[in-house]
């Protein structure tokens, strides 16, 4: 069941090593990113954005910026034609601030200018009264404080009717005898910290007026067809006159799923007749979209006292900021997975997500489920230790299989190796303990720490945490593609699906050169005009449906060519995954067959060290072992794993916005840290594969479990390693001074 | 100002206002948006390019540093249908995703095996602290260094 990668490259069939096509591009400096568009006659677009994190704004006085050099429009909400409102999945967003602002960087007026100074400082000039409000800042406070959204939007959606003020979505699931005692009980309380996106390519993107009323964006998102869902009804326009194209894309990881440029740039280009570029800069790029949700949890495990899990009670609060984004489904998730990949008979899970005037929280990679993998891993540590059992043996007591049932009533039916893929994990060797004294490179803290690694402890951490694939609930999920086979004997693939840096681009020409046995295949440009959506490039969805739609796609045209030979096909096909339904409001019971369609798992054990003079940490060693269903292409699969550890190694170890009264204080590299190329360890990776029997190649998804679970794994090791709580992420200095 | 200087070998000029960096020159006057911004503030080396033979970040140096000075971009690597053996590892070693990062880490890998034919995994770490990727982990960047420098 398990692999390891081949390494030689070969041709570009399915399971095969196969160079990207965009690497060579990328590594010469050609590829063309969102922010390298440049069109004659282009105007520079820049957004003024809101100083306070909550204010009523009295009047907007744009007289003198537009009279400033250069400058050729500057648009309030007034200029807004169509709906002033937008949303991903509620429309409570203004597209400029109306009469007040919910939160800090908010955008309030756009500027077009010839040169991006000139908009900057006109921007500067635009006189915006605001009569500052105590901010909604702290989210257990939230439910106390008036409405920031009275009209509710989230209201008659199928969810709970939670009568609390700023209520996102409540939601509960009640699983068995939701008071069942155990033998023995842990308890504890955890918080993370929030977490952003900080992909490398700021966001961008270019709107170009098409002369006749119409508009083409390119611009670097990840879902281009809900994208001009939003963008055509603020701009009164009919879906038709809104194209959208991928340009390239600098990362994503859930942070360009919700608008940023897109409508302000069309806006600017349709008022002006001249094509408009907005490029925003790093402190803009971390008010320009939403983050990963900060988090409280309150957890107790009660458990039998040879370790099997009786009863799991958790309490979950997120703080989803000022608008809804994709509030509603993190909370729903980081329910469904709050107990970890175990079984238990009875649960009692609430979780609850807040409007406030931090920051907005939306989809980030691991979407609900990082927050409480961190809790649950954690609170399975304490239990371990409380039972004196060995963590890797409890989890296994307690590891979901096949024809287990999930706190939500549904039974897994599918793919769910979670006890190989623990043991895969725990049987990886992590390299001997280097002795004292080394180069300081490799002590905790790198080239800061000034000792002689005196005060350096080791320490081991285990953890294992699983999230679904694609989306879940009742969302009708699908992913079109089209196939033409031409009369040279070559075929063209027109997918809607966003290439973030993910590799999906490759994943479509595998499977296309698969099913129809042919080398010369091309993948056209991603836009809305060519073909019908893909849906997004987000959880964990888009391998396992692209490759559907692309499988599906092929196999109809090559029936047609047999039809009509010697003609040239061109034909569309929409794929589905297995349907999905929706939650019971009152219950958390699934009300069909399954509210989630499919599982991937992850598994990882890591050694650490905490110089604990000194409050630093080196993480030395990581061994993962992921279910990935089958790997398309092992390469990228490894990529995914590592990658997506390292972001899970920020959360654990560095990376947090800071807010005071909502107020960002850390906008750029040099306050917000990501790990760079001395934090990062070696990362062994197994890949297990178990086929999934509903996807299309037994695939999963492989982008989120390995960042749903590395955090909880650091912080493992960390705890073994100083025997602290640390029940709070980031781990600071302070927490791991002995 | 009017600004001169040789980027990739070729003599170039631009019109510049004071202000702007070297980074914001290359990519919206002179034509080499290989180079990325991502956070001007020289802590990311999306930007990395050699001035004078010295690894730089270009949007901590001003277009009119730059004046008179020899430059070489990542564009200037390889020629137009060719790949710099650093390039070459890259693709092969599977050290690009979304590829931000990569033409700054490119730039500062030839410089280190520049600098260095054989260098350790202390050294390499080391030398590309100074280039953030959010996408690989760096994993597969240092198995292209590796790469790139066996095969010198």
């Amino acid at each position: 069941m398990t692999r390891t990668a081949p390494r030689t490259l070969q041709v570009g069939k399915i399971g095969e090593l196969v160079p990207r096509v965009d690497a060579p591009p990328k590594v010469k400096g050609e590829f063309a990113y969102a922010s390298d568009l440049i069109v004659p006659g282009m105007l520079w677009g820049h957004t003024l954005r809101s100083p306070h994190a909550h204010a009523r704004i009295a009047s907007i006085d744009i007289a003198e910026a537009v009279a400033m050099p250069g400058v050729h429009a500057v648009l309030t909400h007034a200029d807004v034609p169509g709906q002033k409102t937008y949303g991903l999945e509620f429309p409570d967003q203004p597209v400029l601030a109306i009469d007040r602002v919910l939160y800090y960087g908010e955008p309030v007026a756009l500027v077009a200018a010839e040169h991006p100074e000139q908009a900057r400082r006109a921007a500067e000039r635009i006189a915006v009264a605001y009569e500052p409000l105590e901010p909604v800042a702290d989210m257990e406070r939230a439910t106390e404080m008036p409405e920031l959204h009275p009209e509710k939007p989230t209201r008659g959606h199928g969810y709970f009717e939670d009568p609390r003020p700023n209520v996102v979505r409540h939601i509960a699931i009640r699983h068995g005898d939701v008071d069942a005692a155990g033998d023995v009980s842990v308890s504890g309380v955890y918080e993370v910290g929030i977490q952003d996106q900080a992909f490398l390519g700021p966001e961008s993107g270019l709107a170009v007026p098409d002369g006749e009323g119409g508009v083409d964006i390119y611009v670097a998102t990840q879902w281009l067809h809900v994208d001009r869902a939003q963008v055509a009804p603020c701009l009164g326009l009919p879906l038709s006159a809104v194209r959208i194209h991928l340009a390239g894309v600098g990362g994503a990881f859930g942070g360009r799923e919700d608008l940023s440029m897109q409508l302000h740039g069309a806006l600017l280009a349709l008022h002006t007749n001249r094509p408009v570029k907005i490029v925003y800069n790093r402190e803009e790029s971390f008010t320009g979209h939403v983050h990963r949700h900060p988090a409280r949890m309150w957890c107790e495990h009660r458990a039998t006292r040879d370790g099997k899990l009786v009863n799991v009670r958790m309490k979950i609060l997120l703080d989803g900021g000022a608008y809804a984004s994709s509030s509603t489904a993190v909370a729903s998730n980081a329910a469904s997975f709050a107990i970890g990949p175990y079984e238990s008979p009875n649960a009692l899970i609430e979780s609850t997500v807040v409007y406030s005037n931090n920051p907005p929280c939306g989809a980030m990679r691991g979407f609900g489920a990082v927050q409480t993998c961190f809790a649950s891993e954690a609170q399975m540590d304490r239990l371990a230790e409380a039972l004196s059992i060995d963590p890797v043996e409890l989890r296994l007591l307690n590891a979901l299989k096949p024809g287990d049932v999930l706190p939500t009533g549904q039974t897994i039916t599918g793919s769910m190796p979670i006890a190989e893929t623990i043991r895969a994990a725990a049987a990886l060797e992590p390299p001997p303990e280097e002795p004292l004294p080394r180069d300081v490179l490799r002590l905790p803290g790198g080239a800061g720490n000034t000792t002689n690694g005196e005060g350096v402890r080791r320490g081991v951490g285990f953890a294992v945490g699983f999230k679904n694939i694609a989306y879940s609930e009742g969302f009708d999920d699908y992913c079109a593609a089209r196939v033409r086979l031409l009369q040279d004997g070559s075929a063209e693939v027109h997918c809607a699906s966003a290439e973030v840096g993910q590799g999906v681009t490759g994943v479509i020409l595998q499977v296309a050169r698969t099913e129809l046995g042919i080398d010369d295949v091309r993948l056209a440009p991603s836009q809305t005009a060519t073909v019908d959506s893909a849906g997004s490039a987000s959880a964990s969805r888009m391998t396992w449906m692209a490759a559907g739609a692309v499988r599906d796609a092929c196999r109809a045209a090559l029936g047609e060519q047999e039809r009509r030979p010697g003609e040239e096909i061109d034909v569309e096909q929409i794929y589905r995954h297995p349907r999905t339904t929706p939650l019971d409001p009152e219950t958390g019971q699934i009300t069909g067959e399954r509210a989630h369609v499919a599982f991937a798992a992850c598994a990882m054990k890591v050694v650490a060290e905490v110089d604990v003079d000194l409050g630093l940490t080196r993480v030395v060693w990581i061994g993962a072992a992921q279910d990935v269903g089958k790997a398309i292409n092992p390469q990228q699969v490894e990529g995914q794993i590592e990658g997506g550890t390292a972001q899970g190694l920020g959360l654990a170890l560095m990376e947090e916005i800071q807010t005071r009264d909502g107020l960002i204080t850390n906008a750029s590299f040099t306050d917000y840290l990501i790990p760079t190329a001395l934090d990062m360890p070696p990362v062994e990776s197994v890949l297990i594969e178990d086929p999934e029997p509903d996807a299309p190649y037994g695939v999963k998804g492989v982008g989120e479990p390995p960042t749903v679970v590395s955090t909880a794994a650091i912080a493992s090791a960390l705890r073994a390693a100083t025997g602290r709580d640390l029940t709070r992420v980031p781990v600071r200095p302070d927490d791991i001074c002995l | 100002m009017r600004i001169s200087l040789r980027i990739n070998g070729e003599e170039h000029q631009a019109d510049c206002w004071e202000g702007e960096s070297l980074l914001f020159a290359l990519r919206e006057k002179l034509g080499f948006p290989g180079s990325k911004n991502a956070c001007e503030q020289g802590e990311c080396g999306s930007c990395s390019v050699l001035l004078d033979g010295t690894l730089v970040c270009a949007c901590l140096v001003l277009a009119a540093q730059a004046d008179g000075h020899e430059v070489t971009t990542v564009e200037g690597l390889a020629g137009d249908d060719e790949l710099h053996p650093v390039q070459q590892a890259f693709v092969e070693a599977g050290a690009v995703q979304c590829g931000f990062c990569t033409p700054g880490l490119v730039v500062a890998t030839a410089d280190l095996l520049r600098r260095n034919a054989s260098p350790s995994d202390d050294e390499i770490r080391e030398a590309l602290s100074g280039n953030l990727c959010r996408c690989t982990g760096y994993a597969k960047i240092f198995d292209a260094v590796r790469m790139a420098a066996a095969r010198a």
